[in-house]
């Protein structure tokens, strides 16, 4: 159901990897980065939950996806729980490394669950009203 | 009123579903109490001094008989303290009754069986054990409720005047757009980690009736010369420890827009409203600090979700259609019950006066049943009210209730020529008290009874002064006034917008009150939205209800004929209210030797 790639904490892989990746803190601006031409060729962009209640990194993966058109994998790092994994897809992340201790199989759970949502996200832009009059 | 799709209704059944299984995964132990925390909060559940406390969504007020009577079973089947529970509640309140300095006031027991109604139209129930939430939740998705983001930093319960629909000086009817705003904000997957709180209300009519000066973003309804619907948009508003009045950051919007640029405004405070400090960390904080940047960084993200990302929230004709149909006249039909009630009586004339509004429609009339009484906390119904209340809704009103910012049940579709019989109803259930408005129509918060956020108890300063002034006579004579009480800074019970405001403090772990002056909540008769001034150092318990009756000893002396509180105190200005109020500080030696009895 999901196309997220969950990646439990234990399973990380440590060895150097040949990927362009961009680490884009919280209170970067986008639009400067994007701007700069800085997104050109990055296959990934890691995104950090400092704590999973500080939610700026959605806003950013969401800008990242619709308005600055970013192709590549968008991990989520730091402290990532399994209960937002479904915001952070909707919001534009393909990939999220999961805290210490957050059970795997618990987390593709949660993909089962809703069928839609009222608002357009990152996945399906339209909102479930446009959807339905379509 | 709305009726929800099979898409509404499948969407609350699922959010109970996946609410049961973050609390088994909880009981087993794979999620702390820390990760479920907000989880909990997202879906209504704090956690208080004694159990606890169920917050259930009402959205903009409107609620059905049939939801009504599952309020009233919840009520009477699950808020219930087990024995022990209760014993040790009621121990731990004695204790800190027994700790308040100088002459208390008395306190009630603590109660269960209660529905209570907020300032936010949301319920809340004190006592729901937590091994029992995910069966309420169910219950309650089964007539369509859900107690989703009534807590946490998420878009709130969306709030609209009470009188939408029937306003007799409505400019739009505001409810499909609170519904349409509704659906766009609920598991919004942006905005469900907000820096903080963040609650939308709307005004439809004249008369700001919402307190829209008061929120987050207050949306005020109008149409521009070419009758094109709009609205006026505050962004910024807030109570707690600095009370802010929301700034005007787009004086017409049209009414299309309404998503796309709620979206821009919460986005541009999602990235850069405060995070290190709770009481800093509302959008009104960003919006002062801000000014100016703040209202362009917020065009900027608009003009971009229309120009670059398409604005794919824009509402269509077709939508606002569809909501709309909902939202029409229901059927109406008299009741045509017999009534005894002498309608030239002086109690019924009283409450024609103060509890039944004009209606938009001919022969029809909104009645408020007032919840403001002798021996019950405001805004408290028990089990076999509500019922009662469901069944005056499906005689009198269509089916129909709307709960009110101050804390009343309002009928909205009632006939002229059932005035004696609906009034007659209400008398028996205690619901006809002719307070609407008037000093003892107070808004409270549950306080240190209940709220483990609390410094002090709200319920015996409120009890205390709904019993001194049980004299209509004088209640009358004092004209319209807003009393409003918060056990806390948190401000649930709305204190800074009193016309007379009651804070309860704490100091060295005692309760004491500050009394705040000349607040407004936007109405007409308030003024704009303006936050009261302190008197001076904080009352202990005992002394605030003479503190109160000193002010308004003085308001009598000093006023014009006919002249109402606020207006006076503004014409005057403070001083003389004041002096009275800290004249009323009972002497020392009164207090101490209270203390040493």
């Amino acid at each position: 159901m999901t196309t997220m790639k969950i990646i439990a904490a234990s399973a990380l892989p440590t060895s150097a990897e040949t990927e362009k990746v961009l680490q884009i803190a919280n209170d970067a601006e986008l639009a400067e980065i994007a701007a700069s031409g800085a997104l050109q060729g990055v296959e990934r962009v890691e995104l950090n939950f400092p704590k999973f209640t500080d939610g700026r990194a959605f806003s950013q993966a969401v800008l990242l996806r619709r308005r600055y058109g970013f192709t590549g994998d968008i991990r989520a790092t730091g402290d990532v729980l399994i209960d937002q994994l479904v915001q952070m897809a909707r919001s534009g992340f393909t990939s999220a490394v999961l805290a210490e201790g957050q059970n795997p199989e618990a987390a593709e759970r949660q993909f089962a669950r809703y069928r839609a949502f009222y608002q357009g996200d990152a996945l399906e832009p339209r909102p479930h009203f446009a959807r339905e009059a379509a | 009123m709305y009726q929800y799709t099979e898409f509404d209704q499948q969407f609350v059944k699922l959010r109970a579903q996946q609410f049961r299984d973050q609390l088994d995964r909880w009981q087993r132990g794979e999620l702390t109490d820390e990760q479920l925390l907000p989880l909990r909060l997202q879906n209504g559940w704090y956690i208080q001094r004694y159990a606890p406390m169920a917050r259930i969504a009402v959205p903009y007020g409107e609620i059905s008989s049939r939801q009504l009577r599952m309020l009233a079973h919840i009520a009477r089947d699950y808020d219930k303290p087990t024995p022990e529970l209760l014993a040790h509640a009621q121990a731990t309140q004695n204790e800190l009754q027994a700790a308040q300095p100088g002459l208390t006031l008395a306190a009630e027991p603590l109660k269960y069986g209660y529905g209570h109604f907020t300032t936010r139209t949301n319920v809340q129930f004190n006592w729901i054990p937590i091994t029992k939430a995910a069966d309420v939740m169910d219950l309650l998705a089964s007539v369509g409720m859900h107690g989703i983001q009534t807590s946490g930093n998420t878009i709130r319960n969306i709030t609209c005047e009470a009188y939408e629909g029937i306003a007799e000086d409505e400019i739009v009817d505001t409810r499909p757009f609170a519904e349409i705003a509704r659906q766009w904000s609920t598991l919004h997957p942006e905005f469900a980690f907000l820096p903080r709180k963040f609650k939308i209300a709307f005004n439809g009519s004249a008369e700001d009736r919402a307190a829209t000066g008061w929120y987050d973003i207050g949306v005020q309804a109008l149409k521009n010369a070419a009758g094109e619907v709009g609205f006026t948009v505050k962004v910024g508003g807030g109570m707690g420890r600095t009370p802010v009045i929301g700034s005007v950051v787009r004086e017409f919007l049209p009414w299309d827009q309404l998503l796309n640029y709620i979206e821009a405004v919460i986005r541009v405070y999602n990235g850069y409203g405060r995070r290190d400090n709770k009481w800093k960390a509302r959008i009104k904080i960003l919006v002062k600090a801000e000014g100016q940047k703040f209202i362009d960084a917020v065009e900027a993200e608009y003009k971009a979700i229309v120009e670059q990302d398409g604005a794919p929230h824009t509402i269509t004709q077709a939508e606002l259609d569809r909501v709309r149909a909902f939202f029409v006249v229901p059927e109406l039909k008299p009741a045509n019950l017999p009534s005894g009630v002498k309608t030239d009586g002086a109690l019924y004339q009283r409450w024609l006066q103060q509890n039944v509004s004009g209606h938009r429609l001919p022969g029809m009339r909104a009645v408020t049943l007032s919840f403001k009484r002798v021996g019950f906390a405001p805004g408290d119904a028990d089990a076999d009210t509500i019922d009662a209340l469901a069944q005056l809704a499906d005689q009198f009103s269509a089916g129909e209730a709307r709960l009110t910012h101050k804390q009343n049940l309002l009928l909205p579709w009632v006939f002229e020529s059932d005035l004696p019989a609906l009034y007659e109803a209400a008398r028996k259930l205690g619901l006809a008290q002719p307070n609407i408005g008037l000093l003892t129509d107070m808004i409270a918060c549950p306080g240190g009874d209940f709220c483990s956020l609390a410094n002090a108890r709200s319920l015996p300063i409120a009890a205390a002064l709904t019993e001194r002034y049980q004299d209509l006579d004088e209640v009358f004579d004092l004209g319209p006034i807003d009393l409003h009480m918060s056990g806390c800074i948190n401000s649930c019970g709305h204190h800074h917008s009193g016309h007379i405001g009651i804070l309860g403090v704490d100091k060295d772990g005692k309760e004491w009150y500050q009394i705040t002056l000349g607040g407004a909540d936007g109405t007409h008769l308030s003024g704009p939205a303006l936050a009261g001034k302190v008197v001076g150092p904080s009352f202990s318990a005992s002394e605030v209800p003479d503190v109160i009756e000193a002010v308004l000893t003085t308001f009598r002396e000093l006023r014009k004929p006919g002249e109402f509180f606020i207006d006076a105190l503004r014409r005057i200005g403070h001083d003389p209210f004041k002096a009275a109020a800290n004249g009323a500080r009972h002497p020392k030696e009164a207090q101490e030797e209270a203390l040493s009895e």
